[in-house]
């Protein structure tokens, strides 16, 4: 009896050990990911983090001069730029600036049944420069540029650490709240220009990119240093556009993010204090009653 | 518990009016109040009512989020956008929601876990048991219909796989399987009349499930609670009555998951999901790894353990049959626990190889979590496999075996003799 207990005791943890060392299953089909991306700081980043109103605006810049050329904003109104958690524009420059938008809205139909073009306001989204999905095609050679409103929360980054690390980062970016993983992705995307080794022949129309899964895209270099002018003094080079560019891109995908960071202290706070005074009326209550 | 008997007294004559009419506070009195509860439980006990939070919170944050959701393909993901950035703390009610029925999960599980661990299935609560696992199984088709809505890349191929398998059937009767997804569908693939029913069916179940829940808590409060000795209660002193006692204890465990609950929903909304469903549902592309919420993950890795062979066993044809069986298998195994487990003994505190095997159980749970986030190719398929024959072998195996084959640790006599310790037990009486 005892023996027979001893051995299946051995058994279980003969099977538990064995599904512990053996081999690594990280290991396996490592070529279908993309490379590690480096995580930048953010001032957005972690449970503290709040939005940089002056790297937005450099942000928003960058998106104007450089990205409007081919992809849309359309989920952002242009009334968000003047709102507080945003790029916080002066209203009546946001008013001239939808004026003056390239891509204007159709509207309509008119009292002759017929609609028509018109200049943006407040209330409009941000155009892209292409009608629909066709328009963009036939113009950018078959590729689409996507809208980019929401492109910093549909990017992340894939990390395939070995099994057993795993829990730990995991543990380890909940702890950090770590939701960076878009903005740290586009900034690696749009740093990530090089001249494609030696070994990898890249089709016609396509770029070579290091942090792009599969690492050719139809999208080419957007970014060269001193492109753009800033008027505040921040170095115009292509590391400080990707990561201003990237943060706007955060903003459009989340705009809310400031207010949820405070009001997620204040309730943090609220429920720390209460659970405490909870706990100790649970053990008044309690006190007399060995448990 | 049954024989309990309501000490309530209605002083009021508003409340004696009541009570020779309707005793709702009569009830209440006797079962929420008076009621026994063990002297001895511990924090995994708070879970109950956690779970009864979690789901009201589920119900009252939903119907808030359908009064702006518009459940059309053209609509859908737009008015959940809509939802984030112009309703009115839009943002906050839909991130409870998400994160919501995550946290729900993670508490059922625990809840669970208890369970098996402290063998609160066995008799005399095995339909308190069976309703459990009813309730996990609508809380699963709720959490998949509601997955659907928000109608991103994730949400509308995770239905085309799930759907799908119902054409595994095509293997027994040629075309029943086609014909009962066309019926799901609404058409011949996934597409806006899929999402208006799923829709439907996901505010119906919910209330289904209080319905389920309410029998669940009724069976409780006949059988009465098990405790970590798994031992009956015996005289009135190993009980307390449940306010204020295990109220306060629950209270405490509530705000203590609330704080897991609101760093989840203020720091770390998007953690839980997939990126891919910030992009709206595309039939045209698929995303190149298909992978369910969390939740589902251990019951994934199963369904995908069965390729065309099964640790060297040819399948054939029937591999697809095999993996839905074995996944529907998985949840519906639990339900027979209370008479696949041989020993006289509740607790797994007293059960030296039965902990042994607990834990193994545990691991397999979490390991198989782990394989159905990764893609089913390579060696990730052979553990898969592995954890999928251990995860049925605590079932079929370790549970009847472990029961005729363990010496128990030795019992103490009663609860009050576990708390207490023997001596001051022994001069109560």
């Amino acid at each position: 009896m005892t023996t027979m207990k001893r051995r299946l005791t051995s058994t279980l943890v003969a099977a538990s050990a064995a599904a512990l060392l053996a081999s690594s299953p990280a290991t396996a089909s490592s070529e279908a990911h993309g490379p590690e991306i480096t995580r930048q700081q953010w001032s957005f980043g972690g449970f503290r983090g709040q939005y940089d109103q002056a790297q937005l605006q450099r942000g928003f810049q960058i998106y104007k001069e450089v990205c409007s050329a081919c992809h849309g904003l359309s989920r952002v109104y242009f009334r968000n730029l003047v709102q507080p958690g945003g790029p916080g524009f002066p209203e009546e420059s946001v008013k001239a600036l939808a004026a003056e938008w390239p891509n204007q809205i159709t509207d309509g139909p008119n009292d002759e049944g017929q609609m028509f073009e018109r200049p943006a306001r407040l209330a409009d989204p941000i155009r892209g420069p292409y009608k629909n999905e066709k328009e963009a095609r036939a113009a950018q050679n078959g590729a689409y540029p996507p809208d980019l409103s929401l492109i910093a929360k549909a990017r992340g980054v894939e990390r395939n650490p070995s099994w057993w690390t795993h829990p730990f980062l995991m543990l380890g970016d909940i702890f950090a709240s770590y939701q960076e993983g878009g903005a740290d992705y586009l900034t690696a995307l749009m740093t990530g220009y090089v001249d494609p080794p030696a070994d990898v022949k890249v089709n016609d129309g396509m770029y070579y990119n290091t942090a792009f899964p599969g690492h050719q895209l139809a999208m080419p270099s957007p970014l060269s240093a001193d492109a753009v002018p800033y008027s505040d003094g921040t170095k115009t080079t292509v590391e400080n556009y990707a990561k201003d560019v990237s943060a706007f891109l955060s903003w459009a995908a989340d705009p809310t993010l400031d207010q949820r960071k405070r009001m997620g202290w204040q309730v943090m706070l609220y429920l720390f204090v209460t659970t405490v005074l909870l706990y100790l009326g649970k053990r008044r209550v309690w006190s007399k009653i060995k448990h | 518990m049954s024989g309990h008997t309501s000490s309530y007294e209605p002083t009021s004559r508003w409340g004696k009016w009541w009570d020779e009419r309707l005793p709702i506070p009569r009830m209440m009195h006797g079962q929420f109040v008076a009621f026994p509860t063990p002297r001895n439980l511990n924090y995994l006990w708070t879970f109950g009512g956690i779970l009864m939070f979690c789901l009201i919170a589920q119900i009252i944050t939903g119907i808030v989020l359908a009064m702006h959701y518009q459940s059309s393909d053209v609509l859908a993901f737009n008015s959940v956008e809509h939802i984030r950035r112009d309703v009115n703390f839009g943002w906050l009610i839909r991130n409870m929601h998400a994160v919501g029925a995550s946290m729900f999960f993670i508490a059922v599980y625990i809840h669970i876990f208890r369970g098996l661990y402290y063998g609160s299935y066995k008799a005399p609560r095995e339909v308190l048991w069976i309703l459990g696992v009813i309730i996990l199984l609508a809380m699963m088709a709720t959490a998949f219909l509601g997955y659907t809505l928000p109608w991103g890349q994730m949400s509308f191929w995770g239905v085309t796989v799930i759907t799908n398998l119902f054409s595994a059937l095509d293997t027994i009767y040629t075309g029943l399987g086609t014909a009962i997804v066309e019926w799901l569908w609404g058409g011949y693939s996934v597409s806006g009349v899929t999402l208006n029913r799923f829709f439907s069916l996901h505010y119906l179940l919910p209330f289904v499930l209080t319905g389920i829940v309410i029998l669940h808590i009724w069976a409780l409060h006949v059988s009465g609670q098990n405790n970590p000795t798994g031992l009956d209660i015996k005289e009135p002193s190993e009980s307390v009555p449940m306010h204020p006692y295990a109220t306060s204890k629950d209270i405490v465990g509530m705000f203590a998951f609330l704080i897991l609950f609101a760093w989840f929903v203020f720091f770390l909304p998007d953690y839980l999901g997939h990126p891919d469903n910030y992009t709206e549902a595309n039939p045209l592309v698929t995303p190149p790894h298909i992978v369910p919420e969390w939740y589902f993950l251990p019951f994934y890795a199963i369904l995908r353990a069965f390729t065309g062979s099964f640790l060297g066993i040819p399948l054939g044809s029937f591999a697809k049959l095999f993996g839905v069986l074995a996944m529907f298998a998985a949840v519906l195994i639990l339900a027979f626990a209370p008479w696949l487990d041989t020993s006289r003994v509740r607790s797994a505190k007293y059960r030296p190889l039965f902990k042994w095997a607990f834990w193994a159980f545990a691991f397999t749970c979490v390991a198989l979590g782990y394989l159905g986030s990764k893609p089913a190719e390579g060696v990730y398929v052979m553990w898969a496999q592995i954890f999928t024959v251990l995860y049925f072998l605590f079932f079929l195996v370790a549970m009847p075996v472990l029961g005729l084959i363990e010496t128990p640790k030795k019992l103490p006599r009663s609860i009050n003799e576990a708390v207490l310790g023997p001596d001051a037990a022994a001069a109560k009486h």
